[in-house]
């Protein structure tokens, strides 16, 4: 299992505010692959976020907090790691580009400057003409004209701050990209143009990335494999072929997939899946799900569904537990 | 594949713009400061009480004038001769007050920077780390802070006794607990910035987040604020002078001046106008320009 980059391992995340403890991630397994892409998929509140800056351990001080579960990112166990050992790790071997290009670049610095910086931080060794070199490489790489990095942030736009964003996650060619909704806060053109250079610099370095988004457009484009999240719990993982056009689903995922409007046929109304996610506050005893499962049993309110592995699709629902057995029946029989 | 890139996204083409050309914030501030013209006008006053203090042995010789009594020559009304007039003991106001400028401005310069940098060390502190840090921080500066401020400086005197430097020790600990509030509360205002987490996510230092990131976004009102204490402690430092806490005795300052003038003030009112009006244009000067800083620094208040 050399190939594994991240494997987080039965992740447990709980937020400690003054009101209440809230379940964030209940749970999470997933692995990725040297240079494969996971798209992360859920709606908002769902733990996307929360996973990923558990995996870079920027959780908010004191209030964040991983309870349960371990991340290995290449061979070391990040929640065992002393800070002083993430600040090496962090920007170096795993970086993170965040939601709002708007507001992750300091404003009063140059942005040469800032894509400096992670370098200098990183290489000791690195001479200023080094460093001066690397950052015009930099800014080229991303398609932004070298001359333009002596100037501040506010003057560049959304896309283009989005691109300096990315130059300073890449500039130490970590082996893992957390892309925390990276076109969220564009307009679709940009975002097209974006997605572009992230998937053309991630092939050239051999990157491994988690994609986090809630447009499935994204994922299907960009993505080796999905993982779908639903209320801290990963529900279903595969490849995009199993996600997108096996026929066994988690109900969440039709339901996911059926509120994406369809553009050959006329409607009047968009079909979400009815009512809410469940309080976070409360930790479920059964399927998240259950409350809003068109296909609910008795069972799933009372116990958790177990992970039901169907070659490379995962799928966590009681629907399936028994189609597992039966396989596992089947494969014994074999032997 | 990255000049293909380029040529996709057509931000890549040659620009005729001059970017070498550093354009920066600064030359912005300095344009909406020079609109202010009352924050120009302050500027101007600062400008000359400055070149005052700095040439002032050039304009009048220190011992000869300043210190030197001349009994023969005392309570003159002013003339070619003696600008502004003479004091009680023959010493040329006009003399007294330009090198009273140089002790006003370094000392009032002084105290400023002084409390300004230990108080941003304790507010940047309190305000980054928030929590334990900052509540034990800031509680023993309100604890600073239920003292009035200039009974805190007189305390502090008469513990060390008189002379320049313990004045500006005293000053500037009773100055340091306004800095570090303001200091933190705009700290606070900037700790939780999403450009401070992706800083954090490159693996910066908390030190260097600190003097990197969060001090330069927060530094306007701290200019602000120390603009106005400057005028605050030029005021003190006369203040405490006058009461014969500060310099000690024939070192010429502007509040010791007016103290010794006072029982002279009837006939010769010279004796305690001009100091007097020495120390109102510096602290009208510095509140001026504080104040159009203040508008310049602000962009939300620009029109």
């Amino acid at each position: 299992m050399n190939d594994v980059l991240l494997s987080i391992e039965n992740l447990h995340v709980t937020y400690r505010t003054d009101e209440a403890l809230v379940y964030a991630v209940n749970g999470v397994n997933l692995n990725i692959m040297r240079g494969e892409t996971l798209g992360l998929v859920g709606e908002t509140g769902a733990g996307k976020t929360t996973t990923a800056l558990s995996v870079m351990r920027l959780l908010p001080d004191k209030i964040g907090k991983i309870e349960q579960g371990k991340i290995y990112l290449d061979g070391l166990d990040i929640t065992a790691a002393t800070e002083a050992d993430m600040r090496a790790i962090r920007g170096n071997i795993v970086s993170m580009i965040f939601q709002d290009p708007m507001s992750s670049l300091n404003p009063v610095l140059r942005v040469g400057e800032q894509i400096a910086e992670v370098l200098r931080i990183h290489n000791d060794k690195l001479s200023k003409s080094e460093v001066d070199r690397r950052v015009d490489e930099l800014m080229e790489m991303v398609g932004l004209p070298k001359e333009r990095k002596v100037e501040y942030p506010h003057q560049f736009s959304g896309g283009m701050k989005q691109r300096v964003v990315i130059a300073i996650a890449l500039a130490c060619e970590p082996k893992l990209l957390l892309a925390d909704e990276p076109t969220t806060a564009l307009d679709v053109t940009i975002q097209a143009q974006v997605l572009a250079i992230i998937r053309e610099l991630k092939e050239m370095l051999n990157t491994s990335m988690l994609l986090i988004t809630h447009d499935l457009g994204i994922v299907a484009e960009n993505c080796d494999r999905v993982a779908v999240m639903y209320a801290g719990e990963i529900v279903e993982m595969g490849t995009v072929e199993d996600i997108f056009e096996e026929k066994d689903h988690h109900p969440y995922t039709v339901g996911l997939f059926g509120s994406i409007p369809d553009l050959d046929k006329n409607i009047d109304r968009l079909t979400p899946i009815e009512g809410m996610m469940p309080d976070p506050t409360v930790l479920q005893a059964g399927c998240p799900f259950y409350d809003r499962c068109p296909q609910r049993m008795d069972i799933c309110n009372t116990e958790k569904p177990a992970e039901v592995m169907k070659g490379t699709h995962m799928i966590k629902c009681h629907l399936f537990s028994n189609v597992e057995k039966a396989a596992n029946v089947e494969k014994v029989g074999e032997v | 594949m990255t000049t293909k890139n380029v040529d996709k996204t057509g931000v890549g083409k040659p620009d005729s713009r001059d970017y070498t050309k550093k354009r920066s914030q600064l030359k912005l501030i300095m344009y909406r400061f020079s609109k202010n013209r009352l924050a120009v006008l302050g500027l101007c006053i600062l400008c000359v009480l400055a070149l005052c203090a700095i040439f002032a042995d050039v304009i009048a010789d220190y011992q000869t004038m300043a210190i030197k009594q001349n009994i023969m020559n005392k309570l003159q009304p002013p003339s070619a001769e003696h600008w502004l007039g003479t004091d009680q003991y023959g010493r040329d106001i006009f003399a007294r007050i330009i090198h009273g400028a140089r002790i006003s401005l370094t000392m009032g310069i002084g105290t400023v920077l002084t409390s300004l940098t230990i108080g941003s060390i304790f507010g940047a502190l309190a305000g980054y780390y928030g929590g334990k840090v900052d509540n034990i921080i800031m509680r023993i500066m309100d604890v600073f802070l239920a003292i009035p401020n200039m009974l805190m400086a007189v305390t502090i005197v008469g513990a060390l006794g008189g002379g320049l430097v313990n004045l500006l020790i005293a000053m500037s600990i009773s100055s340091i607990p306004r800095f570090s509030r303001v200091i933190r509360s705009s700290i606070l205002s900037v700790r939780d910035m999403d450009y401070i987490e992706a800083a954090r996510a490159c693996g910066t230092k908390d030190s260097r987040i600190i003097y990197k990131h969060v001090l330069p976004n927060a530094i306007g009102p701290i200019i602000v604020n120390a603009t106005l204490s400057l005028a605050n402690t030029i005021l003190s430092i006369s203040g405490m002078s006058f009461i014969g806490l500060g310099i000690e005795k024939p070192m010429p300052e502007w509040g010791s001046m007016l103290s010794e003038g006072r029982a002279q003030m009837r006939y010769h009112p010279n004796l305690v106008i001009f100091p007097g009006i020495a120390i109102a244009l510096a602290v009208l000067g510095l509140n001026l320009v504080g104040d159009g800083l203040r508008d310049a620094l602000d962009p939300k208040l620009k029109n």
